[in-house]
C-alpha cells in the first residue's frame, strides 16, 4: 500500500493519516479491535434490520393498507430475520465475547488471533452477499431481487421450481460464509477460555460470564455445523440435481425442518446465554453482591446447553410428527423451563438485600428480568404441544419469540453497551440520555409486543401482507406499530449518546463501576497487550479481595 | 347443550384446577365477539380439548407471573440503594436449602403441566375415524383449497361444507391433507388448532363441530407471494342443508345443443388447461374446479364475494384482486370478458 510516509513520521501528537488508521483496522488481530468491529458492524445492521421492520409495521397498520406489494413484504419479513439473527445478534454477542474475554481471564489476547480476525471478515462478508442480493439476484425474468423464502426457508419453497433466479442462493451463501466465521470465533473463544486463564483462575474461579459463554461456543459449533450441512444440500438440490428436499422426486420437507430447527432452537441459546452472561456480570455489581449461587448457576447453564439440543421439534408441533414425537418434545422444552427459572431465581436472589443503584445498564437488566420472566411463561403455553397446535405460526409466537430477542436480549445488549463503554473508550456515556433511551425503548418495547400477543389469539397468523378487516385485529395492529415509533426514537437517542460521549464524554478511570472483575483492573481503555504483567487472583472477585484485604472472597468460597 | 359437548372428554378423570379450568368454557362467550377467528370460542372438538388444557396452562403460569413479579417489584423497590449510603451490603454467596425448593417446585409444576398435556395430545391424535364420519380429503394450492369427497365423488373448492354433529349421533369429519407445491397450513381456530398440508407427507386431522354456521380461517404456513390471501370458509350445516348441498353438487349440468359464446371462449382459450366443468371439455387440474362455481359466496379463496362485478373484474385480471396469483390475465376483450362472465354464471 503506497501510504504516505511523510505522513508516518509526522511529529507526535498530530492525528494518524486517515488511510493508516483504515489501515491498522482492517488488518488488526487485536481482540479489542476485532471485537469493536463486530459491534460497530452488528449496529448498522441493527439499523437496517429496524428499517425493515418498520416497513411491516407500517404495511399491517390497517387492513388492506397498499403501502408495499405482497413481494415487498415477503422480502422484507425474510431480510428482517436473517439479518436481525445472524448479522446483528450474532455479532454484536461475538464482538462482546472477544472484547471482554481474554480481558476477564487475564489474558492478553485470544487463543488465535488470525483466526479471530479471519471469522470477523468472513461474517461480514457474509452480510454483505445477503445484501448484494438486492443488486445480484435478479437473474431471470419476473425473478425477485432480495429472498423471499423466510428466514427458515422451508422446503420445497426454496427448490427453483419456486424459488427463481438467484435471491435463495445469495440467501444460503451468506448464511454458509457466515457459518464458517461463526465457528471459527466459537473455536477460538472454546480455545481461549479453556487454555489461558491466569494462574488461580480455576474453572470454578471464571467469572459467570466466562462459563456462559463456554457452553455458548459449544452450542455453535455443535448448532451452525448442520446449518451449514443443509445449506450445502439445498445449494446441491438447486445446482446438482439433488432431491434431499425435492418433494416432487421423493425428497423431504420435513427433513429440512429437523435440519434448520436442530440448528435454529439451540439457536435460540447461544444467543440468549450470553445475554445472560451480561445479566450475571452486571446485576451483580449494580446489587453490590456477588452472584447468588454461583455453581448452581454454572449448573444450569450447563443443564440448557444438553436440553437445549433435544427440543428443536418443537417448532413442529403442527407438522404432523405422531403423538408420540410430539409428547418427547413437550416434555423436553417444558423441561429447558427449570434450569431457566433457576437463573431467574438467582438473580433475584443477587438482588435481593443488596443496596441496587439504578444507572442505565442495571434499569436494562432489571427491565430485561421482568420481561424473559413474561417471555418465559409464554414458552411454556407454547411447549404444551395442543396449545401450540392454535399458537403456533400465529402473531402470537412472533410476539413470544420477540419478547426473548428484544425483551431479554436486545435490553441485556443495551446494558452491556452502557456498562462496558467506559472501558472501551474511557468516557463515561450520558446517563441521562441512557435513562431516556430505557424509558423510551421500555415504552415502545410493551406497546409493540405487549400487544402483538393479542391478535395471535385471535387468529391471525405470521407472515401475511394484509388481513381482513372485521377480524377483530385491526386496533391491536395500529398499536403495535405506534410502538415502532417510541423504539426507533429510543435508537436514535442511543446513537447520539454513544457518539457525543466518544467525544465529550467525561473521563472514566479504570474502574467506574467499583466492579470486581479483571477488566477493571486495567486502564480504559486497555493498552494493546492489556495487562502489564499477567495477574494471580485467589477468587472470584479478584477486584474485591484487592479493596478488601480484611475480607477477601477467597475465604468464603471455597465454601460455596 | 354448551357443557354437553364435554362429556367423556374430561369428564371422566379430570379433577382440581383441571376440571374448574374446564368449565371455564362459559367465559367463551363474550370473548367470542372479539374475533370470528378466536381461539377462546372453541366450537368443536379438537378445539374444546385444547382450549381446557390451554385455560390450564393459562391459570399456572399466571399463578407463577403473579407470584414472581410480584417478588421482582419488591426486590426492586425495597433494596434501593439511598442516596447517602457508602457502605456494602452483608456478601451472600448462595443457600443450597433455597436453591434446592426453587428446584424441585419448578419440576413439579412441569410434571403436572406435562401430564395434561399428553392427555389432550392423546386424545387428538388417536382418534380413528368412526363409520359415520364424513371423510374429506383437502389439497393446499398456491393459493387456494381444494377439498374432494371421495365417499361422495364431489370436488369442491374454498368453501367446505361438514354435516354438523350432536352428540347423539356425532358425524365428525375426518380431513387428510395433501399439498400440490409448497407447504400449507389448515387453521380454523374455533374448530380446531392448525395441521401443516406438506407436499409428500400426507397428514391428518378431525373436526366435531356442535354449531352450525360460517367457521373462518386462513392458512398458517408461509407458502408464497399470496399466503395472505388464502382464506379459509368452513360451512357448518344441519345436516339436512348438508345432503342438500351433497345432492347439488353431485348434479352435472346438462349439455346444451349449442354452446354459448363464452363457453367457446372458455374452451378456446387457455382456461380449460387449469380449470374443469363436468361434462364438458375443459378437465384442468391446476386451478379450482368450476362446475358449481356459482353456488359458491366467494371467490379466489375467499378474498372477494361471488358477484357479477368481481367475477369480471377477476377474469380480466386476477393481479388486480390477488397480486401474485397464478391465474394469468387472458387478454380478453370486453365483449368476451361479458361473454365469459356470463357463461361462468351459469355454473351452478
Amino acid at each position: 500500500m503506497s501510504t504516505n510516509s511523510t505522513t508516518w513520521s509526522a511529529a507526535a501528537g498530530e492525528p494518524r493519516a486517515i488511510v493508516d488508521l483504515i489501515h491498522e483496522w482492517v488488518t488488526t488481530v487485536d481482540h479489542k479491535r476485532l471485537g469493536l468491529l463486530y459491534i460497530a458492524y452488528a449496529l448498522v445492521f441493527l439499523i437496517v434490520g429496524g428499517i425493515e421492520a418498520t416497513v411491516l409495521r407500517l404495511q399491517l397498520i390497517r387492513p388492506h393498507n397498499n403501502l408495499v406489494s405482497p413481494q415487498v413484504f415477503n422480502r422484507m419479513f425474510t431480510m428482517h430475520g436473517t439479518t436481525m439473527i445472524f448479522f446483528v445478534v450474532m455479532p454484536m454477542l461475538f464482538g462482546f465475547a472477544n472484547y471482554l474475554i481474554p480481558l476477564m481471564i487475564g489474558a492478553r489476547d485470544m487463543a488465535f488471533p488470525r483466526l479471530n480476525a479471519f471469522s470477523f471478515w468472513v461474517t461480514a462478508f457474509g452480510g454483505l452477499l445477503l445484501y448484494f442480493s438486492l443488486v445480484g439476484a435478479n437473474g431471470l425474468y419476473g425473478a425477485g431481487n432480495a429472498p423471499d423464502v423466510g428466514w427458515f426457508a422451508y422446503a420445497p419453497l426454496t427448490s427453483q421450481t419456486f424459488s427463481l433466479g438467484h435471491s435463495t442462493d445469495f440467501w444460503i451463501l451468506a448464511l454458509l460464509v457466515s457459518g464458517f466465521g461463526s465457528i471459527g470465533t466459537a473455536i477460538n473463544i472454546l480455545a481461549t477460555i479453556l487454555c489461558m486463564r491466569c494462574p488461580g483462575m480455576s474453572l470454578g474461579k471464571m467469572p459467570l460470564f466466562a462459563w456462559l459463554y463456554l457452553v455458548t461456543a459449544a452450542l455453535v459449533v455443535l448448532a451452525i455445523s448442520p446449518l451449514t450441512a443443509a445449506q450445502i444440500m439445498l445449494l446441491v438440490d438447486r445446482y446438482l440435481g439433488g432431491h434431499f428436499f425435492d418433494t416432487q422426486a421423493g425428497g423431504s420437507a420435513v427433513i429440512w425442518m429437523h435440519f434448520f430447527w436442530i440448528f435454529g432452537h439451540p439457536e435460540v441459546y447461544v444467543l440468549v446465554l450470553p445475554a445472560f452472561a451480561f445479566a450475571s456480570e452486571i446485576i451483580p455489581v449494580f446489587s453490590r453482591k456477588p452472584i447468588f449461587g454461583y455453581s448452581v448457576m454454572v449448573a444450569a447453564t450447563v443443564a440448557i446447553g444438553f436440553i437445549s439440543m433435544s427440543v428443536w421439534a418443537h417448532h413442529m408441533f403442527t407438522v404432523g410428527m405422531g403423538a408420540g414425537a410430539n409428547t418427547f418434545f413437550v416434555l423436553s422444552t417444558m423441561a429447558i423451563a427449570v434450569p431457566t427459572g433457576i437463573k431467574i431465581f438467582n438473580w433475584l436472589a443477587t438482588m435481593w438485600g443488596g443496596k441496587i443503584e439504578f444507572k442505565t445498564p442495571m434499569l436494562f437488566c432489571v427491565g430485561f428480568l421482568f420481561q424473559f420472566l413474561i417471555a418465559g411463561l409464554t414458552g411454556i403455553m407454547l411447549s404444551c404441544a395442543p396449545f401450540d397446535w392454535q399458537l403456533g405460526n400465529s402473531y402470537f409466537v412472533v410476539a413470544h419469540f420477540h419478547y426473548v430477542i428484544v425483551g431479554g436480549i436486545l435490553f441485556t445488549t443495551f446494558a452491556a453497551m452502557y456498562y462496558w463503554f467506559p472501558k472501551m473508550t474511557g468516557r463515561m456515556y450520558s446517563e441521562r440520555l441512557g435513562q431516556l433511551h430505557f424509558w423510551l425503548f421500555l415504552i415502545g418495547f410493551h406497546l409493540t409486543f405487549d400487544f402483538m400477543h393479542i391478535p395471535g389469539l385471535l387468529g391471525m397468523p405470521r407472515r401475511i401482507y394484509t388481513y381482513e378487516p372485521g377480524r377483530g385485529w385491526d386496533s391491536w395492529n395500529l398499536i403495535v406499530t405506534v410502538g415502532v415509533f417510541f423504539q426507533a426514537a429510543a435508537i436514535l437517542v442511543l446513537f447520539v449518546n454513544l457518539l457525543w460521549s466518544y467525544s465529550r464524554g467525561a473521563h472514566a478511570g479504570g474502574d467506574p463501576w467499583d466492579a470486581w472483575t479483571l477488566e477493571w483492573s486495567v486502564p480504559s481503555p486497555p493498552p494493546t497487550y492489556n495487562f502489564a504483567s499477567i495477574p494471580t487472583i485467589r477468587s472470584r472477585r479478584p477486584l474485591w479481595d484487592l479493596k478488601h484485604l480484611d475480607d477477601p472472597d477467597w475465604m468464603y468460597e471455597g465454601t460455596r | 347443550m354448551r357443557t354437553s359437548s364435554y362429556d367423556g372428554w374430561y369428564r371422566g378423570s379430570a379433577r382440581g384446577l383441571f376440571v374448574l379450568c374446564c368449565s371455564g368454557e362459559v367465559f367463551a362467550l363474550p370473548w367470542q365477539s372479539l374475533s370470528p377467528t378466536n381461539i377462546f370460542a372453541p366450537a368443536s372438538k379438537p378445539a374444546d380439548s385444547i382450549y381446557g388444557v390451554s385455560l390450564f396452562v393459562l391459570a399456572v403460569t399466571g399463578a407463577i407471573f403473579a407470584i414472581v413479579f410480584s417478588l421482582l417489584v419488591y426486590t426492586v423497590v425495597r433494596f434501593r440503594k439511598k442516596t447517602d449510603d457508602r457502605s456494602e451490603p452483608p456478601q451472600v454467596y448462595g443457600s443450597t436449602q433455597v436453591e434446592v425448593a426453587w428446584t424441585v417446585v419448578p419440576i413439579l409444576i412441569v410434571v403436572a403441566l406435562f401430564m395434561a398435556t399428553v392427555r389432550v395430545i392423546a386424545d387428538t391424535q388417536k382418534v380413528v375415524r368412526p363409520d359415520n364420519g364424513l371423510e374429506v380429503v383437502a389439497v393446499g394450492h398456491q393459493f387456494w383449497w381444494e377439498y374432494r369427497y371421495p365417499g361422495l365423488g364431489i370436488v369442491t373448492a374454498n368453501e367446505l361444507h361438514v354435516p354438523v354433529s350432536d352428540t347423539g349421533r356425532p358425524t365428525p369429519t375426518f380431513v387428510t391433507l395433501l399439498s400440490a407445491d409448497t407447504d400449507h397450513s389448515f387453521w380454523v381456530p374455533r374448530l380446531a388448532g392448525k395441521t401443516d398440508l406438506i407436499p409428500n407427507h400426507p397428514n391428518r386431522m378431525w373436526i366435531d363441530p356442535r354449531e352450525t354456521g360460517l367457521f373462518l380461517g386462513q392458512c398458517a404456513q408461509y407458502c408464497g407471494t399470496q399466503h395472505a390471501k388464502m382464506l379459509l370458509r368452513v360451512y357448518v350445516q344441519t345436516r339436512d342443508d348438508f345432503e342438500h348441498w351433497v345432492e347439488a353438487q353431485k348434479q352435472t349440468p346438462r349439455p346444451t345443443s349449442v354452446p354459448s359464446e363464452g363457453q367457446r371462449i372458455f374452451e378456446s382459450t387457455a382456461c380449460i388447461n387449469c380449470h374443469s366443468v363436468a361434462g364438458t371439455a375443459a378437465n384442468g387440474r391446476f386451478g379450482p374446479d368450476l362446475t358449481h362455481l356459482m353456488s359458491r359466496d366467494t371467490i379466489a379463496a375467499g378474498v372477494a364475494a361471488n358477484t357479477d362485478e368481481n367475477l369480471r373484474r377477476w377474469i380480466r385480471n386476477p393481479d388486480t384482486v390477488k397480486p401474485g396469483a397464478l391465474m394469468p390475465a387472458m387478454q380478453l376483450n370486453e365483449q368476451e370478458l361479458d361473454a365469459v362472465t356470463a357463461y361462468l354464471e351459469t355454473l351452478r
